[in-house]
């Protein structure tokens, strides 16, 4: 235990320096910067104009399908690691049981390519 | 040293999750769902939880958030309108609070952990904690592992199902169209003469 908490130590020193850093930044803009503040410093600013609509507003829903399409090969990349690494003890059970999964997804794959959910219109 | 880690990350944890509940701004609340969701990769990482606390890294900051955040985008609610029924919903919202803590309490307490589970330890044993998740999953719970496989299947049909639309009018490129043309098909060459046009 102690010895995989030690393997990550560069990454906890990295997080220290990242957030001590941060803060100095932070800290010196606001003691040493100049500060005049002025209502039309923080106003929404287009191109010179005043702004034409809200920042949220409806867009198109594909990009979301992109984004769910992404998370589902995420996650079934997810699945790779761990049987990668073990697959010399699990057998050639273990690896038709991914060959199964991989073929679920694959149908689903398919279909998404056939349906061009993936092309961009 | 490991509890002084611990306390941080669960501290950093609880702390941006009451921002996460109370912040007048949802986009900032996503934001501060990412930091929850960091510290609470922290926290698996000092349980020896390896990869799982990487895979939460990756799958919920890097794919989760970003679909909350589409969600919070793509919802065009008036937010403002909605808290004006504060009021008005807080005794539902309290009992189903207190609905919640009494059924988690009841559950922490009646937890019953196997003994076997907190003496397989990966790190006693020298095998790495994804080698030991790796060696139980596609063998013994192979049923699970089919059936998460199912689940993101119909995620995925679903998704495009709901999602995908086909408008007319589009241009697209014909690769095969473009590729397959002939010289003689677009082009004529024609001599002409001076002071004469092409009619």
């Amino acid at each position: 235990m102690e010895q995989l908490l030690q393997s990550y130590l560069p990454i906890l020193v990295f997080l220290g320096v990242a957030t001590v850093l941060a803060g100095v930044f932070i800290a010196l803009s606001l003691l040493a910067g100049a500060s005049r503040p002025d209502a039309e410093k923080l106003s929404p600013y287009e191109c010179g104009f005043e702004a034409f609509s809200d920042a949220r507003k409806k867009f198109d829903v594909r990009f979301y399908l992109v984004a769910i399409l992404f998370i589902i090969f995420d996650l079934e990349v997810a699945f790779l690691f761990p049987w990668a690494i073990s697959l010399g003890t699990i057998g050639e059970y273990g690896f038709w049981s991914m060959m199964g999964f991989l073929g679920v997804l694959t149908i689903g794959f398919i279909y998404e390519w056939n349906k061009g959910a993936l092309e961009w219109e | 040293m490991v509890e002084f880690l611990f306390y941080i990350f669960a501290g950093l944890m609880v702390l941006s999750a009451i921002v996460v509940v109370t912040a007048r701004n949802p986009v900032h609340s996503v934001l501060w769902l990412i930091v929850a969701f960091l510290n609470a990769s922290g926290v698996f990482m000092l349980a020896g939880a390896e990869f799982l606390a990487l895979i939460l890294a990756i799958v919920y900051v890097g794919a989760v958030a970003v679909l909350f955040l589409f969600v919070v985008m793509m919802l065009d609610v008036d937010f403002e309108q909605l808290r004006g029924n504060f009021k008005k919903n807080l005794p539902a919202g309290v009992a189903l609070g207190i609905l919640l803590m009494v059924e988690l309490v009841m559950l922490s307490l009646s937890w019953r952990v196997v003994p076997a589970v907190t003496t397989a330890s990966s790190s006693d044993t020298g095998v790495t904690n994804t080698e030991a998740l790796g060696r139980v999953l596609y063998t013994d719970y192979i049923v699970a592992f089919q059936g998460a496989g199912l689940v993101l299947l119909v995620a995925m049909i679903g998704a495009i199902v709901l999602t995908l639309r086909k408008r007319d009018g589009v241009r697209k490129q014909n690769i095969g169209v473009q590729v397959g043309r002939k010289i003689s098909e677009t082009l004529e060459i024609r001599s002409v003469k001076s002071g004469e046009g092409i009619s």
